[in-house]
């Protein structure tokens, strides 16, 4: 357990997680090693977006513990339950955590290369040529290059989240982390946002997924965790979990969405 | 209307006019500046968690938006002179007559009145930002200040910046409200020139075209200031 927590890419240990009286998270658990893909799929309001944020404290978790790769961050106690412990070591950790929203969250007020650039260049303060080429790198991977003098309302939702792709892969992170990519996409744009996540997952990232898509979490993941009232109710190979769900809540979820 | 009344010189009223224009845009932009000032960090308080500060920031933006300026000029040049007085005559024997500096008073009531304004300007602006672009700047590690002065402001400045062009506008009409305790800006200059020449309507026609100058002036300026900040926005 020890070893495992020390070598593994990302390991969220017992997250537990209350707004006001309601306990949203009750004590969830995960750990990704190098090359995983896991996707996280429940119904609405099971806490997967609140799980997410939880790792990378945009929600500060009042229990639990989280570890990215080997380094744990820093909690203290406050008045009220935990705080961040070390403000430093926490933007040191998120800067390794590439996170994309489901609403992009494009800078709108910075061109598509400004958007993609401004990690690199403000937080790890990397040169500016060096950063320009991986920028222009990275957007003619996911497609977009062409457009790196657009602002963000110039876009398409589609192209927009392929952008906010490339914005996390600037960071060159460890771990990257998805909330609903694609919920926000009007159908015929779903399919490009996903394509681009299927390479990332075939070049080996380690990816965390939360997604509505069965489809993705079937073919792409190699491991689909089911949240149901705060707690993992099941979690499997894609194949045992869409082919043979071990507990009623799941067969039930599955039976609703595909 | 007799134009070599505006004569530049000794001949007429030109050059003196001329410099009220120039204390009127000084006393504006300084008040202008302090009210930015104090804008802000009342906006701060007005959002802030902390109940007594956000209590602190309202009482003040109703009491100065409450009272006419030229009351509240009133009572802080003459409260203050008083004060002054007391405190001169006090601790130091002294019995004469002072005042407090003009301009000074001025800047501080006009500024006050326009950090009142852009106090609610501010605030509306900051509520405007989606939290994502913050959360954005959160997720990939910025520290609080990267993210106050690369998203936020920038952001808030899009957002206030037709509502501190019209504070700028009415802040430059109101230094007019400061001829009353004797600063001689434009106002003031025109009183005194129509007094002395018995031509009140050329000098107050005078003053109404330079303040028509330094207000559209300006317009032009808060103009290109928001194409600048609107980058990257939807032109409907
Ligand atoms: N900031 C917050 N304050 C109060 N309650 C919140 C907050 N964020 C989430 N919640 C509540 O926590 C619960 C879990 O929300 P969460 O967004 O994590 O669900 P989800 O599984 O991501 O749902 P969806 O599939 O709709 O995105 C919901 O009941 C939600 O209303
Ligand atoms: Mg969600």
């Amino acid at each position: 357990m020890i070893d495992s927590t020390a070598t593994a890419a990302l390991v969220a240990e017992n997250i537990v997680k209350r707004f006001g009286s309601l306990e949203v998270l009750k004590g969830v658990s995960l750990t990704a090693t190098s090359e995983d893909v896991i996707s996280i799929i429940g119904a609405s309001g099971s806490g997967k977006s609140t799980f997410l944020r939880c790792i990378n404290f945009l929600e500060t978790p009042d229990g639990g513990r989280i570890v990215v790769g080997g380094e744990e961050i820093r909690i203290k106690q406050g008045r009220s339950g935990p705080i961040i412990g070390d403000q430093a070591q926490l933007s040191r950790i998120r800067a390794r955590l590439g996170m994309v929203f489901q609403g992009f969250n494009l800078w709108s007020h910075m061109t598509v290369l400004q958007n993609v650039m401004e990690g690199p260049l403000v937080v790890l303060r990397q040169p500016r040529a060096e950063v320009h080429d991986r920028a222009m790198d990275l957007l003619a991977k996911v497609g977009i290059a062409e457009k790196h003098d657009a602002y963000p309302v110039e876009l398409s939702g589609g192209q927009q989240q392929r952008v906010a792709i490339a914005r996390a892969l600037c960071m060159e992170p460890q771990v990257l982390l998805f909330d609903e990519p694609t919920s926000a996409l009007d159908p015929e744009l779903v399919g490009e946002v996903l394509r681009v996540m299927r390479d990332l997952a075939a070049e080996g990232r380690t990816m965390i997924v939360v997604t509505h898509e069965m489809g993705f979490a079937r073919e792409v993941s190699n491991r689909v965790m089911f949240l149901a009232d705060g707690l993992v109710a099941e979690e499997n190979s894609p194949a045992e979990l869409f082919g043979n769900p071990q507990t009623e809540r799941c067969r039930r979820f599955l039976a609703s969405v595909l | 209307m007799d134009f070599s009344l505006l004569a530049w010189g000794d001949a007429g009223w030109g050059d003196q006019m001329a410099r009220g224009a120039v204390v009127t845009l000084a006393v504006a932009v300084a008040a202008y500046a302090l009210g930015i000032v104090i804008g802000t960090g009342l906006a701060a308080m007005r959002l802030s968690a902390i109940p007594p500060l956000r209590w602190i920031a309202a009482i003040y933006t109703t009491v100065i938006r409450g009272i006419p300026e030229l009351l509240v000029i009133y009572l802080v040049f003459f409260g203050g002179g008083a004060a002054l007085r007391a405190i001169a005559a006090g601790m130091f024997g002294y019995e004469g007559y002072i005042d407090l500096p003009i301009f000074l008073t001025g800047t501080i009531c006009i500024g006050a009145s326009a950090g009142a304004y852009s106090t609610e300007v501010i605030r509306g602006a900051v509520q405007s930002v989606p939290k994502g672009q913050i959360e954005a700047g959160i997720a990939v590690g910025m520290t609080k200040a990267q993210r106050f002065w690369r998203i936020l402001v920038p952001q808030v400045a899009r957002f206030a910046l037709p509502g501190l062009g019209n504070v700028w506008q009415f802040t430059l009409k109101d230094t007019s409200l400061i001829s009353v305790i004797g600063l001689v800006e434009i106002m003031r200059q025109a009183a005194i020139a129509a007094g002395s020449t018995r031509e009140p309507f050329t000098f107050y026609l005078v003053a109404a075209i330079l303040y028509l100058g330094l207000t559209s002036f300006s317009n032009r300026g808060f103009g290109w200031a928001e194409t600048w900040a609107n980058r990257g926005v939807r032109r409907s």
